[in-house]
Formats: structure tokens, C-alpha cells, sequence
């Protein structure tokens, strides 16, 4: 599975309510989560995204709140795949069960507009001629991610298989 | 080999020894979910072709975050959830019966040695009481409504060991933001956090709340105190570790030597200690959420307030935790004490803390809160300032209309 696409760059401990604000959280519209993601981070954020851009950042991505409307509202807004250095925990599993891709890359040099690709099978990120090597992640989350996502993963399975 | 606390709850779960690192599938003991988190969670559950919950006893639904609603569309989701609610035998805890965590401690649903998850990142509250509870998503949640189980990684745990006493108008808040700012805010991501030593022990339930829920601006999956000195209205084993367990790291602590703690924006692990603060100005003050809302939040407001009048640029907005800690501070005086000095209640709930609704602050205004946030927006608006800190903090500021050392005030009561 390969993912292709141009990156947005942004610094450390990017927390959920910069992600979307809790105030925008209570709704079943996926879209107008999408309208105001990273709104507090970068405002111009949703006008510029294109459908498989990928969002990069440091470390502690989406710190703060379990709200799942953050990973669905990069979702949404046609993110593709999130590069970091680190991810909060519950932001790492709730990415996975809405089938978003999500890769630890520990360094990197990634710029803004760069053309990064992943290949999710290998974890090899490639970038201006660069490669690094993503943290591999349990096999469980493998399997949910390949079902794109925890609902089809239990939809299909009935239960967790370790 | 000797198990810490979370190797233990996990293993019982799970019905095999597990240790830190292993993968396993487990048993959980209840479920929760809030007005923020509950409808997606109700959707996942029906898309994963969930009918019945796998024992409706063991959830609760909890319309705290924006309660009672502001708007027609949060209107709409606090029907599904009734209706969900009803549909299924769960109970539901409706507007102004409290926040989540203080309602599933105060109602029993969490206990000591068991295995809670909510659908909310402070859920590690209910470690105060020696429970294993982590906050996942909403479609996690809705893979236990399922299935009764969810899977994990047995964390490794940190040990913090604080001995001596607290000086006066030191609280359990001040102690955390301390640890807070040691730690940082990844500092104890995928890791699980044990609180010891005589401090704790001394400790009322009120302020072990306030500790463990702050375990998540760490980034921990959970944070528990030991339980001994705990005590319930009701029988319960002591959850504590073996005398030979493997700790990652250590930290020790000298209770006495703490000092009132700020939070400055926009990070909860950007702590100072007051007295390296400026006399800032401040417009609005708020005493609430589920780090601190309880009774004793409120006395500790009380003292400095009682027949006082809050500052005249300064707005003070008050929500009790529950219900119950309300009807409490009615009865013994407290909500007059606070009314005079010019507070204004709001119902039990979440509100200004997370920026829904009842308290949204103006552009390039400062707010002092007695909540666990205070990242950008976190309050609904991205130009103004957070500042937390404990309960007397945000008293003593909204008295004096700035920034002011709670200790130096109470020194000032009791000398005059
Ligand atoms: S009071 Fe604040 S931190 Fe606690 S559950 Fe409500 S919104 Fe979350």
C-alpha cells in the first residue's frame, strides 16, 4: 500500500483542540469538522489541503482529549497519511480504527511541499531522494488498518485476534 | 517476578500473568461515554452490526460537555443518546447531574481493581481509587459496547514517591502541576504512573481526584494512588504493588518544599512557581471541571472569599462537579458564602473548560482555571490566555483582579 503526496509541515505537540476545537466536536458532520481542522494552528489550513496531502509534524501529535473527531476531521479534509515523530497514545488508536494511515518516523528531514512517499507494508519513507525507516506497529493495528478500520475489522472478526 | 499496579488489574482481565509490554486482549467492567463522544460511539456500534450491548449494566451515558444544550444540533445528539439510552436499559445521567468521572466515582461504577474505559482522555481519574481506567475514542468504545473486551499493551509503569506535609494553601493541584512540569507532557506517554509516600496517604478522595486525572497531560494511559489511607463508603481491597516490582524510573519528592504552581499558556506542563510570576491582570475566573470542582475545591475557594467581594473587572464562574458536591456546599453554607463574594454558578458539567459554552472568554482577555488544560482555544477563543492553577489560585485572583500567591493572602487572614 503506497501513499503519495505533498506535505504540510508543523512542530511538536500539536494537541487535539488545535486538531479541532471542542467547540466544533458535537456534531455527526463529518464535513464541518473538516471546515475548521487546525483552525487554531493554522487557519488557512483547510482552504489550501488537497485530497492525499499528508500532514507532517513532531513530536506528541494529537496530545489532550480522546475526541476521534480530531483523526476524522484530517480524514475528512482529504489527509492521506501523518508523518510525526512521536503520537499521543490515544490519538495513534483512533487514527487507526477510522482507517486513517499514521507512521512514527523518529527523524527526518521533511520540508513544506515535498513530495513524500510511503509505502505502509515497508515503512520506508522516501523524500527528496532521502529514506527513513517508520516504527513498525503491532500486528493487531496492522490488521485494523488493512480492514480500514475497526468497524469493518469487528464487522468481519467478532473479536480482537492477537 | 513482582507485579507493579497495572500489571496486576491487566493480568486478572486478561486471566493470564502479563507484565510490561505484552499484548493481550481483556475484560473491561464498565463503560462510559460523554455528549462529545457517546454519538459517534452509537454509530460505530451500529455499523460494526452491534444489536444489544454486551451487558447494559455495565455502561453509563454521561450529557456533561455541553449540558444543558446551547444549540438545536446538540440538542439532536443528546436525544440519540437517550434514545440509545432507553433503547438498550443503560443508564444515562442527564443535564446537571455532574461530569462523567465525578458521577462514575461518586455512583460506584468504578471501583477498585477493575477495568474501566471511557470514551474521554481524563477517565484516568478513577485510579484515585486504585481502578485501572484509560480514555480511548469513540470507536474503540464501541468495539467493547461489542464485543465486552478491547486489547491493550501492558505499560510500563513511573514511581513517584512524595513524603511530608503540604504548607498551608498548598493543595493537591500544586503537587500535580509539580509533577506535571517535571514529567512534561509526553513525558509519560504509553506508560502507566504510581503515586506513593506518607503525602499521599494522607490524602482526601477529592484530592486524589485532582492527581490522578491530570495523569493524561503526561500522556500516561493511566495514573494510580495507592490506596492505602483511602477511604470509600463501602468494603474494598487495597490495590497496591508488590514490594518487588520493576519500575521504569523513580522520582522522589519533598511534599514541603512545594510552592503554588501555575500553568502559564499554553501547555499544562509549562509550570512556574508563583512567586516567579508577574501581578497579571485577569479578567475572568473559573472554578470547575473534573480536576477540580469538588467540595473541597469549593471550601478552599471559600476561605478566601468569605465576606470578601471579588474584584469588579473580574467575572467568577463556578460549576460543581455533581449535583451532589452542589446540594452539598448549599447545605453547609458554601454556594452563599461564594454568591456574596460575588460568584456565579453555572449547572454541573464540563462548559467553559472546554470552550462549548457559559463562559467562552473575550479577545486578549486572561483567564484563570481551576481546570487541566490550557492550550490554545482550549476555553472556545484563540486570542486570550489560560492560566491554571489550584482552586485558592483562582480565588485569590479573582479577589485581587490579578495574579496573586494564595499562600500570602491566607498568611494575611490568619495574622489579621
Ligand atoms: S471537565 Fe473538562 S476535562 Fe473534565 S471531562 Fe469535562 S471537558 Fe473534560
Amino acid at each position: 500500500m503506497k501513499i503519495i503526496g505533498k506535505a504540510h509541515v508543523y512542530g511538536d505537540n500539536i494537541d487535539t483542540d488545535r486538531i479541532i476545537p471542542g467547540k466544533y466536536t458535537k456534531t455527526l458532520d463529518m464535513q464541518s469538522l473538516a471546515e475548521h481542522v487546525l483552525e487554531d494552528l493554522d487557519p488557512e489550513f483547510s482552504k489550501k489541503v488537497q485530497q492525499g496531502d499528508i500532514v507532517v509534524a513532531g513530536e506528541n501529535f494529537g496530545c489532550g482529549s480522546s475526541r476521534e473527531q480530531a483523526p476524522l476531521a484530517l480524514k475528512t479534509a482529504g489527509v492521506s497519511l501523518i508523518i510525526a515523530k512521536s503520537f499521543a497514545r490515544i490519538f495513534f488508536r483512533n487514527a487507526i480504527n477510522i482507517g486513517l494511515p499514521i507512521i512514527e518516523v523518529k527523524d527526518y528531514n521533511i520540508q513544506l511541499e515535498d513530495t513524500v512517499e510511503v509505502d505502509l507494508i515497508t515503512g520506508k519513507v522516501e523524500v527528496n531522494g532521502n529514506t527513513y525507516f517508520g516504527t513498525k506497529m503491532p500486528d493487531v493495528m496492522v490488521d485494523i488498518l488493512n480492514e480500514n478500520g475497526l468497524v469493518n475489522y469487528l464487522s468481519k472478526h467478532k473479536q480482537y485476534n492477537l | 517476578m513482582g507485579q507493579t499496579i497495572v500489571e496486576k488489574i491487566v493480568s486478572t482481565h486478561a486471566g493470564k500473568c502479563v507484565h510490561a509490554g505484552d499484548l493481550t486482549v481483556v475484560d473491561v467492567d464498565f463503560l462510559m461515554a460523554s455528549d462529545t463522544t457517546a454519538p459517534l460511539a452509537i454509530n460505530a456500534f451500529k455499523n460494526m452490526g452491534g444489536q444489544r450491548i454486551f451487558d447494559p449494566t455495565k455502561m453509563a451515558l454521561v450529557i456533561d460537555h455541553a449540558s444543558p444544550a446551547p444549540n438545536q444540533r446538540i440538542a439532536s445528539l443528546h436525544d440519540l443518546m437517550r434514545e440509545f439510552a432507553n433503547e438498550q436499559g443503560i443508564k444515562l445521567y442527564d443535564v446537571g447531574d455532574g461530569i462523567c468521572h465525578q458521577l462514575m466515582i461518586e455512583n460506584r461504577h468504578a471501583r477498585p481493581g477493575q477495568l474501566v474505559l471511557g470514551a474521554d482522555s481524563h477517565t484516568c481519574t478513577y485510579g484515585a481509587i486504585g481502578t485501572f481506567s484509560t480514555g480511548v475514542g469513540s470507536t474503540d468504545l464501541a468495539g467493547a459496547m461489542l464485543t465486552g473486551r478491547t486489547w491493550l499493551k501492558v505499560p510500563e509503569t513511573i514511581l513517584i514517591k512524595i513524603n511530608g506535609s503540604l504548607p498551608k494553601g498548598v493543595s493537591a493541584k500544586d503537587l500535580v502541576l509539580h509533577v506535571v512540569g517535571i514529567i512534561g507532557i509526553q513525558g509519560a506517554t504509553y506508560d502507566a504512573i504510581e503515586y506513593t509516600g506518607t503525602t499521599m496517604e494522607d490524602l482526601s478522595l477529592d484530592s486524589r481526584m485532582t492527581i490522578a486525572s491530570m495523569s493524561i497531560e503526561m500522556g500516561a494511559k493511566a495514573g494510580f494512588i495507592h490506596t492505602k489511607g483511602l477511604s470509600l463508603p463501602y468494603e474494598f481491597e487495597h490495590v497496591l504493588p508488590d514490594s518487588d516490582a520493576t519500575y521504569k524510573q523513580i522520582i522522589d519528592i519533598d511534599a514541603s518544599t512545594v510552592t503554588s504552581q501555575v500553568a502559564v499558556p499554553h501547555s499544562p506542563d509549562n509550570v512556574v512557581s508563583i512567586e516567579n510570576l508577574n501581578e497579571i491582570i485577569i479578567h475572568q475566573a473559573f472554578i470547575g471541571s473534573c480536576t477540580n470542582g469538588r467540595l473541597e475545591d469549593l471550601h478552599a475557594a471559600a476561605e478566601i472569599l468569605k465576606d470578601k467581594r471579588v474584584h469588579p473587572n473580574v467575572r467568577l464562574i463556578i460549576a460543581p462537579a455533581s449535583r451532589k458536591v452542589f446540594l452539598d456546599a448549599l447545605q453547609d453554607g458554601t454556594v452563599e458564602t461564594l454568591t456574596k463574594a460575588g460568584a456565579t454558578f453555572l449547572p454541573s458539567g464540563c462548559g467553559p473548560c472546554v470552550g462549548t459554552h457559559l463562559g467562552i472568554p473575550g479577545n486578549n482577555e486572561v483567564i484563570v482555571s481551576s481546570t487541566n488544560r490550557n492550550f490554545l482555544g482550549r476555553m472556545g477563543n484563540r486570542n486570550s490566555d489560560i492560566y491554571l492553577g489550584s482552586p485558592a489560585f483562582v480565588a485569590a485572583a479573582a479577589l485581587r483582579g490579578k495574579i496573586t500567591n494564595p499562600q500570602k493572602l491566607l498568611e494575611g487572614v490568619c495574622g489579621s
